[in-house]
């Protein structure tokens, strides 16, 4: 897949540190799964904790620390009945991995494979959304929208970090067009208005730290109405 | 991966690139053939390190201890999975010691992690062994920290070691969140240039 709209930098680097919550870290490792170029460029990001753990002062650990750890392993292997390794009891399931589906993968727990079965809700005329509950020690929210071809979102600017991933059709707003896969990983500062390609419904997952601010009276009347 | 146990001649030898080329060979052998020695090795190395980061994100002394254990435990039973086309050892551990501290310490989990690591493993049938390549890898990560200016050194650290949120950063330091974010950016920038060059 050829993208066009990739993660801004200090994303990257939040993420590999581990400094998103788990709305972020979903829309984040979703886009990854979709990326190749990005995916490689999380990897490189990691290095800076690679060579932070290097330079860090070392705190001697318990004497028996080791022995304890080899202990814990033996005692893992007899418990396996074909004394298998401990190593070797954690197979990956390459099975669910290799997808099925056009959900990406770090989405499907919430959604399923497919987004033909995803359930709407219509917020407003030509929008429908769903929302994914991550709990509430979550600060920030996680939510699909689907917008109709042609339509115009109202013009908006972010309380906070905002981010959306296309999971298909298209979109374009004063920073290019955003197919499925992009990501628009906007500053808080930042003011847009996205329109929908004619043809097919923009189907896309936001993150948004804050309640998104509208710009117009009457849109910030329906704002908790709509809810985005 | 028996090419990967041979050591290649380098002119001017530098001690950071050949302990990164050590711990590839170590990891190699505990995930060829559960070789204890090879892992005791890491352990020596790397357990110390990861308490030091564990308590420097504020955890108590125990907590550290414990967590350490479970991270050393992972990197034993992953040690097949690693892969050094995705990076080195210390970037491979630190990732696993930081999914172990997002699942505790956090208000998260580190399942998002997780699901992009298995892709990974799955897509990769046989990951390639190119020493060379490795090698130059290895060569540019520590020439990029090395030549890292001490401002933005400083916001790393405390991101990736003291496990601090970009605004608790901002907040430490008395510095707009815009400036922390650039620092981050410039750290990164530094590092990924050197890197893509070699990709």
């Amino acid at each position: 897949m050829k993208l066009t709209h990739h993660l801004d930098d200090a994303t990257l680097v939040r993420y590999a540190a581990g400094d998103l919550d788990e709305a972020f870290a979903v829309i984040v490792s979703s886009h990854l799964a979709m990326c190749e170029q990005c995916r490689k460029a999380s990897h490189d990001a990691e290095e800076l904790g690679g060579q932070m753990l290097e330079a860090a002062e070392e705190t001697a650990v318990n004497e028996d620390a080791f022995a304890k750890l080899m202990a814990a392993i033996d005692e893992q292997n007899q418990a396996n009945v074909d004394g298998v390794d401990a190593q070797n009891v954690h197979q990956f399931p390459k099975k669910r991995a290799a997808i099925s589906g056009d959900v990406p993968m770090p989405l499907q727990r919430f959604l399923g494979s497919q987004i033909a079965d995803i359930e709407w809700k219509k917020v407003a005329p030509g929008i429908s959304k769903h929302d994914i509950d991550l709990g509430k020690d979550v600060p920030s929210s996680l939510y699909l929208l689907n917008i109709a071809e042609g339509q115009a979102v109202p013009e908006h600017g972010h309380g906070g970090m905002e981010m959306t991933l296309i999971l298909s059709g298209a979109y374009t707003d004063r920073f290019g067009r955003f197919g499925p896969g992009d990501i628009a990983d906007l500053d808080e500062h930042v003011e847009h208005q996205p329109i929908v390609e004619a043809g097919a419904p923009c189907i896309c997952l936001v993150a948004t730290e804050k309640p998104t601010k509208f710009k117009g009276l009457v849109e910030r009347i329906l704002q908790p109405i709509i809810g985005i | 991966m028996r090419t990967a146990l041979k050591l290649v001649n380098n002119n001017e030898p530098n001690p950071a690139i050949e302990l990164a080329k050590h711990h590839r060979q170590l990891i190699a052998r505990v995930g060829s053939s559960q070789d204890r020695a090879a892992f005791q090795a890491l352990f020596e190395h790397f357990a110390p390190r990861i308490k030091a980061m564990m308590l420097k994100g504020g955890m108590g002394v125990m907590q550290a201890e414990d967590l350490m254990q479970d991270v050393m435990m992972t990197v034993w039973r992953k040690s097949s999975q690693f892969s050094p086309d995705r990076g080195t050892v210390s970037a491979w551990i630190f990732t696993i010691a930081r999914n172990a501290r997002i699942d505790l310490m956090r208000k998260a989990s580190s399942r998002p992690y997780d699901d992009v690591y298995e892709m990974e493993i799955a897509a990769d049938d046989k990951s390639s062994d190119d020493e060379v390549l490795q090698s130059q890898r290895e060569e540019c990560i520590s020439a990029a920290l090395q030549d890292l200016p001490k401002d933005q050194r400083e916001v790393i650290q405390l991101a990736f070691v003291a496990d601090l949120s970009q605004s608790e950063i901002a907040k430490k330091l008395s510095l707009p969140i815009g400036t922390v974010k650039s620092r981050m950016r410039l750290a990164y920038g530094k590092l990924k240039g050197k890197l893509e060059a070699v990709r």
